[in-house]
């Protein structure tokens, strides 16, 4: 597609995008644009220039080179319209902890120039999309973190904006929270609110982008829909092959007993390089966690079959299918992952 | 409504956001604003009257006596301006600005950064003048009884003039706010602020200085503020009032300007 088509269409155009922080470049000449109505994502380990995008593109953070537009406006002279039509989730809850939940909304509406009446009536529904009602009246402080981020993002919504930029929205929060969160970012996105969001998740990212891009180093490394990643970069299956460190035990605990397990075993406790060799031919890939083996394949099962065969004995084994997980091991190296 | 809103612009009605959401925060601690309407009274009626019976009379510049509560009311109301404008710009806006992040919130909306400088000087200087008001109302009620601590009809301009001394200090003191890094930095700041309220012909006449040191302490903003609001509660105004004005008008844009500059700095990186 011609690029003046996409600019005119697109919500977010980045051409070059490019952050420096004196010596240090935290952007580095990145290319996107993400469509209205459209769930786009940022995946990368920490520190690949997520959240320096994401400032960028919410007028806080100047531009250091190359080419970014919003809602088709230059962040550099529209500032305070962009942020009009934004809603802004960041990384840390940045509450107003002096005041009570509502009045963190009702503010925040006077601060986008709503009148007190409208940011009330809007402060109100809110607090029911969010099912922070009951708490309308209470400090911030005392909110699990849950709550905090469901405020958080109410807080974003006071302007009914046209896109809604999450940095790492569900970072710390437990299980069900994540649900929640995941269900209201889901009914958003129903209405048309473009989502634009930054993780570290992969279920996150599987769960709610349409669209994603992998970045690593200050730059973007792949895109594509999460499917079209795993198709692109790995396999359909992953054989997981986990080696107890005490041979013995590896060797009982499969009941096949005998030297080849021990063997194995005792060599998983040095590099584990060895298995390459034992799994030749095997499989298209094999991923070194310091806990276990991920054999990238297209048949999980026949794969452990005739690894069995050739004498491997591992202490546990599991077939899955490939997730967003595998491809981001692939691209960003699992050494930087935390 | 919606027309006058709009007729309104934004630079103005902006900054009066942060004042709103000042309210919003001391509408449950107004105790707290009150406290700083009470020292300068404690000192008005320890120094002024206590210390004022053994003292007696001074001598104002333009050589007529006066009572020594008489001589030492303006300079409270100056010193009780600059106090109440550094208090807000020193210890509340850097709690604001380092640790609750509050600005980091404000500018992801249509705000921008000197809408909340602006904004929060506002703020300072309403709750300065509630200190303000508080002090001349208690003066004029002394006067009433017979005490009366404004000699001249000019100290209707008091007011305005604690205002500007309010604003020079405001725009200062959030300048300097803007460099530190800790709490204890601001000790520092409390090493400048309680030689100028003991030294700047607050409680007596700047004479009793050998004449290089007069002209340095008539160099510093609370002599300024002083020397200002005291023209006019005893009626003796002089030249220098343009000077005392343009100094803290001045003063107070100066650091507007460089907070901008540094909230720059440090919240758009």
């Amino acid at each position: 597609m011609p690029d003046s088509l996409w600019s005119q269409d697109s919500v977010i155009h980045a051409r070059g995008l490019t952050k420096r922080f004196g010596a240090f470049t935290a952007v580095d000449g990145i290319e996107f644009d993400v469509a209205p109505g459209e769930a786009f994502g940022f995946l990368g380990p920490n520190g690949a220039g997520k959240t320096s995008t994401m400032r960028m593109i919410g007028t806080v953070s100047p531009v250091t080179a190359g080419t970014l537009t919003v809602f088709g406006l230059d962040p550099a002279h529209h500032g305070a319209q962009i942020r009009s039509r934004l809603g802004v989730v960041p990384q840390a809850d940045t509450l107003d902890n002096e005041l009570s939940v509502l009045e963190n909304l009702l503010i925040y509406g006077r601060y986008f120039g709503l009148s007190w009446g409208e940011s009330r009536r809007r402060a109100g529904e809110l607090l029911d999309f969010v099912q922070l009602t009951e708490r309308s009246g209470d400090k911030v402080e005392p909110l699990s973190g849950g709550m905090k981020r469901r405020l958080v993002i109410a807080r974003a919504l006071i302007n009914e904006p046209e896109m809604l930029l999450l940095d790492e929205p569900t970072t710390g929060l437990d299980p069900q929270a994540r649900h929640l969160l995941w269900d209201r970012l889901y009914r958003l996105k129903q209405r048309g609110v473009t989502l634009c969001l930054t993780t570290h998740y992969m279920d996150e990212a599987e769960q709610l982008c349409d669209r994603l891009v992998v970045m690593d180093k200050a730059k973007i490394v792949a895109e594509g829909s999460p499917r079209q990643l795993i198709e692109r970069y790995v396999t359909r299956e992953v054989l997981e092959l986990r080696f107890n460190h005490e041979g013995g035990e590896a060797g009982d605990g499969i009941g096949g007993g005998g030297a080849a397990g021990l063997a194995g075993a005792d060599r998983s406790t040095g590099e584990g390089a060895d298995f390459d060799g034992q799994l030749a031919g095997l499989a298209e890939r094999i991923e070194h966690l310091p806990d276990r083996l991920l054999v990238y394949t297209a048949d999980g099962d026949a794969t452990a079959a005739a690894a069995f065969e050739r004498g491997l004995r591992p202490a546990s084994v599991l077939v899955r299918r490939s997730s967003l997980e595998d491809v981001f091991l692939r691209l960003t190296g699992r050494s930087l992952v935390e | 409504m919606n027309a006058l809103r709009l007729s309104v612009p934004a630079a103005v009605t902006r900054p009066t956001r942060m004042v709103e959401r000042n309210l919003l925060v001391y509408r449950r601690t107004f105790m707290v604003i009150f406290s700083g309407f009470f020292e300068p009274l404690f000192y008005l009626f320890s120094m002024g009257f206590g210390m004022g019976a053994l003292i007696g009379a001074v001598q104002l510049d333009n050589g007529s006596s006066v009572p020594y509560a008489v001589f030492v009311a303006p300079a409270l109301l100056a010193s009780s301006a600059m106090n109440g404008a550094i208090y807000e710009t020193s210890n509340n806006f850097f709690y604001k600005l380092k640790y609750a992040k509050l600005y980091d919130a404000v500018i992801a909306t249509p705000m921008s950064l000197s809408d909340v400088a602006r904004g929060e000087i506002l703020w300072a200087l309403l709750r300065g003048s509630l200190y303000v008001v508080g002090f001349l109302a208690v003066i004029a009620v002394l006067g009433i009884g017979g005490l009366g601590l404004i000699s001249s009809p000019l100290g209707i301009l008091a007011f305005p003039a604690a205002m500007v001394v309010g604003f020079g200090f405001a725009g200062a003191g959030m300048a300097a706010s803007t460099f530190v890094r800790k709490w204890q930095d601001f000790d520092i700041l409390q090493l400048a602020i309680m030689p100028m309220f003991l030294f700047s012909g607050t409680f007596y006449p700047i004479t009793a200085y050998p004449p290089a040191l007069q002209v340095f302490v008539q160099c510093t903003p609370l002599y300024r503020g002083v020397h200002l609001i005291r023209a006019l509660t005893t009626g003796t105004p002089d030249l220098w009032m343009a000077a005392d004005v343009a100094y803290l008008l001045v003063m107070g844009l100066i650091g507007l300007w460089i907070v901008a500059k540094r909230l720059n700095r440090l919240l758009l990186a």
